[in-house]
């Protein structure tokens, strides 16, 4: 294998394993806190939309990543109404959410269909990005790439080193013995959910601003559905869910890397990497992985009359 | 006075009083869709009326609404029958699509079979495809390996690329230019319309299935078991009931129903396999099982509800240049407001 493809590929795989590694995160806390969200597609297709728009209309790439959070933390609430306050089933209503996403995405973004954009550039870190082979594979990326791991590690500390990362995992194990230490689920779950939806919100805006550059309807092709695979395959933990990320993102890039240099295999069976790839990684990790399972994930918190 | 005390015992039964409810969701619903329209610049009156108008306004129009209800009404089963035991099949769409593509296998390579042979034939085969496909998920969970909700979704994403395959490279009809679709069904193999109308054969195989589902959970010993089943899996599973027998049993026949949509639309309404061939059929169906919590009437109603919805997404496009695609969001309200009202249900997981 030549050193050049090598480089596409790790390039390829760190891009793409990027907004993966937002969803995840994203996914992660939700979970901890005993919620699953399905939304998570619809989330990122807000995201990506609201960051294309806000960045083409202001010129300016940061307004849109920070207005695509908030848009996708504002679009998690509805959920987070229908699941913490009225008690209703999370699967349900994160398909919902999805198809909410899907067609107010559509609506918001068809006036901006076929529009280029630069979005995020790649900033160069100053001499490390001239180092041979892993100059170009590591230090010349955009500012979301640089910020991921780090936001994996902030998130990690948060969950593990602080109280209210005790709270809320407490809420996720067993919401009526945390009620009972006099922690506040609801609250908790509608912070949690607020987060989990600003992350979401920048893995869309990443595909929009950064890997595309453009906007194409339901252009997150399921991706929001891997990351529900790959927090299995993390064990519900940050720090594991970079290396998933990694592993998918690879998946990603190497089937891209095939189409691009003209392997005889139909593209649309390279297309099934990723999808095959998620549900290996459901059938080998999903049995080992329950301990890891939050105790009352997706169950619906009655509250305490 | 007579008068209005038989109009409140009326308003007092069930069944009405759920009519009226879900009725009054639905104009929430409504309401707040034309909430969007009208921030996108769009005169939702004008909208709403368009739609009433070509679809319940002329008998084409209606007859057009029964079409789309079919497939809905059979992925609404997918979705509903392995319901009955708390599986959630999120695979519609996929199963769908392999119902179709075993469909078409039949129909394209014994192009010599008579009618009476060819039909059942590729009714055997859609069935057969979408069965074995969601059986793959229901093994994964009868073995504990993955739960169905995550992985009939990702099948969905697998099935719809394998359609494609076939039809943009092995077969690919080479006298139909550049289009990607199959060969053209033999004339053997298109199910014969009904009612000098698009109203098809699959119509009968909806209705067949709708009254087979309520009989068999109603009134068998195998309803019996899976209500059980549903209400305690453990309990059920001490009393002698096979549970992991019954989650393959039902994914495959509730993937079979699905398989069956998807032969209706490859051989009905497309006379070829495209790739186009769903615009989210199995998705459409999960929602109406989900809102109806599979009650057999309740699928009819909010078939035709959807199917009107669905009409209603092409006619915006048509009309309003709005992507069809943003019908989604009235569904997605309509979906909103039952799920916010059925609040604190017990065991609710």
């Amino acid at each position: 294998m030549s050193e050049l493809l090598l480089v596409s590929i790790m390039i390829g795989a760190i891009q793409s394993g990027t907004p993966l590694l937002y969803a995840t995160l994203s996914e992660t806390i939700g979970e901890r806190v005993g919620i699953i969200n399905l939304g998570l597609e619809g989330i990122m297709l807000i995201g990506a939309v609201v960051g294309f728009v806000i960045t083409v209309l202001t010129g300016n790439a940061a307004l849109g990543v920070v207005a695509a959070a908030l848009a996708g933390a504002l679009f998690n609430m509805i959920f987070a109404f229908l699941v913490i306050t009225r008690r209703a089933n999370q699967l349900a209503c994160g398909l919902a959410l999805m198809f909410c996403g899907v067609g107010l995405s559509a609506l918001i973004g068809a006036p901006f269909i076929g529009r280029q954009i630069e979005g995020l550039n790649a900033i160069k870190i100053p001499v490390f990005s001239d180092l041979p082979f892993f100059g170009r594979a590591f230090f010349q990326h955009d500012i979301l790439v640089y910020l991921a791991i780090p936001t994996a590690v902030v998130i990690w500390w948060f969950l593990f080193k602080t109280r209210w990362g005790l709270s809320l995992r407490a809420v996720g194990e067993n919401p009526t013995a945390a009620f009972a230490a006099g922690k506040n689920p609801y609250l908790l779950q509608y912070q949690v959910l607020f987060i989990s939806g600003l992350l979401g919100g920048i893995a869309g805006a990443h595909l929009s601003l950064a890997l595309a550059h453009n906007w194409a309807e339901w252009m997150t092709a399921g991706r929001g559905f891997f990351a529900v695979a790959l927090v299995i395959f993390a064990k519900w933990h940050p720090l594991r869910a970079i290396a998933g990320a990694l592993l998918f993102g690879g998946a990603i890039s190497l089937q891209l890397q095939m189409q691009a240099r003209g392997v005889p295999v139909s593209s649309f069976i390279l297309d099934m990497l990723p999808y095959v790839l998620s549900l290996t990684v459901l059938v080998i990790w999903g049995r080992t992985s329950r301990s890891a399972v939050p105790g009352s994930l997706g169950r619906v918190f009655q509250g305490t009359e | 006075m007579d008068k209005t005390k038989g109009l409140m015992e009326i308003l007092r039964h069930k069944r009405v009083a759920a009519v009226i409810r879900f009725g009054g969701l639905f104009g929430l619903a409504l309401a707040v869709f034309a909430m969007v329209l009208l921030v996108f610049g769009q005169n939702p009156f004008r909208a709403y009326a368009d739609i009433f108008r070509a679809t319940l306004g002329s008998s084409h129009g209606f007859s057009e609404v029964l079409v789309k209800m079919i497939p809905l009404v059979l992925t609404a089963l997918a979705v509903a029958i392995p319901s009955r035991i708390w599986l959630i099949n999120v695979g519609g769409e996929g199963q769908l699509f392999i119902g179709a593509l075993f469909a078409t296998w039949g129909a394209v390579n014994f192009t010599h079979l008579p009618a009476w042979l060819m039909l059942p034939w590729i009714c055997f085969l859609g069935f057969l495809g979408g069965g074995l496909w969601a059986s793959i998920s229901g093994f994964m969970r009868a073995k504990g390996w993955a739960s169905e909700t995550i992985s009939t979704l990702l099948m969905n994403y697998v099935a719809i690329l394998l359609v494609s395959f076939f039809v943009f490279g092995p077969w690919k009809d080479p006298e139909s230019a550049n289009y990607p679709q199959s060969a053209p069904f033999p004339d053997a193999a298109i199910l014969p319309s009904l009612l000098d109308s698009r109203i098809h054969l699959g119509a009968l195989i909806a209705i067949a299935g709708l009254l087979l589902f309520y009989f068999v959970m109603t009134r068998t010993r195998w309803g019996l078991e899976m209500r059980a089943m549903g209400i305690n899996q453990e309990a059920a599973r001490r009393n002698g009931v096979s549970t992991n027998r019954y989650i393959l049993l039902l994914m495959f026949i509730g993937g079979g129903m699905a398989g069956l949509a998807g032969m209706g639309e490859v051989s009905a309404i497309h006379g070829q396999l495209r790739p186009s061939l769903s615009p989210g059929l199995g998705y459409m169906g999960f929602l109406i099982s989900w809102i109806t919590m599979g009650s057999p009437l309740g699928i009819v109603a909010a078939a035709f509800l959807i199917s009107i919805i669905t009409a209603g997404g092409d006619i915006l496009q048509m009309t309003h240049r709005i992507p069809a695609a943003a019908i989604h969001i009235l569904m997605a309200l309509v979906l909103f407001v039952v799920l916010a009202r059925s609040t604190g249900k017990k065991g609710g997981k």
